[in-house]
């Protein structure tokens, strides 16, 4: 794997929203797996030192000037992958839920060219890992039985941000990515794309710091504009990306 | 009794405002957050016209006797106040980021003029 990698311009995009003191961690934890990965922090208008600390651990920062949202901030990754011509990008959240020493197994399918996006499930494997809060699971299960149903794949986990891409997820989602709580829909985004998805099981760990941006009764309101817009996306036109993937 | 010509208008008026947000959405012309408040509203008011007994009862609840369409026009203009005081707290975040912006932008236009005047 090593061989297929080196070949390959690889970026790794870390959304941070106030995550002084997880990213460090993430960050050494990125460079121990991979030290040809050029490491992109996308400081999502943070309050505290986020942006120093990437600054003084040598990676590049692309500070958003206010708060967009892990959508928005997200998406300003992959568009900086798209233009600068990367092609593998993965995906790490700041917050050091995502242990980079399992990328190995996630970059497998995207580099076997089995999958244009690889997408580490917490449930594919062993359930028992993950923990959270009740209303927060139950929810995870329903929207990846509604996504698996329209999608006719078994989708396990779709709000998973710990993700691999080749130059073909990059160039979708630099064009256009959901906002705010996107992953389910752009795991549907994906298949109506005609882009190949696979999921790795992984384990996710504790958050390093900070606090969830998520909370009980915004997973409510979540779930149901969620809902909305994937129901309401199956009556868009299939747009498939028209960028060249070379 | 709520005359049956107004339930009908009521409920083909809301329904169409429901269908015209959802195609809003479709076209990408409305975002999911903002068309919720709207979604909402246009469900309410096709519920409250189409289920004439309901519409009855909770003008009694009211006491609203004489026309219990007036309750309708009551829920129709508290949701048009939500979404307007919505509106306004959406522009003024707007503003302020649009503030934000700009300043960032003349920073950084006085960087990129100072780095390019300083090349020898």
């Amino acid at each position: 794997m090593r061989q297929r990698l080196a070949g390959l311009r690889r970026v790794a995009i870390v959304p941070a929203f106030n995550e002084e003191h997880a990213l460090p961690g993430v960050i050494d934890e990125l460079r121990t797996f991979d030290a040809g990965l050029e490491i992109v922090v996308v400081d999502d208008g943070s309050a505290d030192r986020t942006a120093d600390v990437a600054v003084e651990m040598g990676v590049r920062v692309l500070r958003l000037p206010f708060n967009l949202g892990i959508g928005g901030a997200v998406q300003t990754g992959f568009r900086f992958a798209f233009e600068r011509g990367y092609d593998l990008a993965v995906r790490v959240d700041g917050d050091g839920q995502h242990d980079p020493a399992q990328l190995e197994r996630l970059m497998e399918p995207v580099l076997a060219d089995e999958a244009d996006i690889a997408i580490g499930s917490r449930f594919a494997g062993d359930p028992a890992g993950y923990r959270s809060s009740r209303a927060r699971r139950v929810g995870i299960r329903l929207l990846g039985r509604v996504v698996s149903r329209i999608v006719g794949q078994r989708v396990t986990d779709t709000t998973s941000g710990f993700q691999v891409l080749n130059r073909q997820g990059i160039a979708l989602f630099a064009r256009d990515y959901p906002h705010d709580y996107p992953e389910v829909e752009a795991t549907v985004m994906v298949f109506r794309h005609r882009l190949r998805l696979a999921e790795v099981p992984v384990t996710m760990r504790e958050r390093g710091g900070g606090r969830s941006s998520i909370t009980t009764l915004r997973s409510i309101y979540y779930m149901v504009k969620v809902l909305l817009a994937i129901f309401v996306g199956l009556f868009r036109r299939n747009v498939v990306p028209q960028e060249d993937a070379s | 009794m709520t005359p049956l010509a107004v339930s009908v208008a009521g409920a083909i008026a809301s329904f169409t405002l429901v269908l015209v947000v959802l195609e809003l959405i479709r076209s990408r012309r409305l975002r999911e957050r903002y068309a919720l408040l709207w979604l909402v509203t246009g469900l309410t008011l096709t519920a409250l016209s189409a289920w004439r007994d309901g519409l009855n009862v909770i003008a009694g609840w009211l006491g609203v006797r004489s026309y219990p369409p007036a309750v309708l026009f009551a829920v129709g203009i508290l949701f048009i106040l939500a979404v307007l005081l919505h509106y306004s707290t959406v522009i003024s975040r707007l503003s302020d980021q649009n503030v934000l912006l700009a300043q960032r932008l003349a920073l950084l236009e006085a960087q990129v003029r100072e780095g390019a005047t300083s090349e020898p």
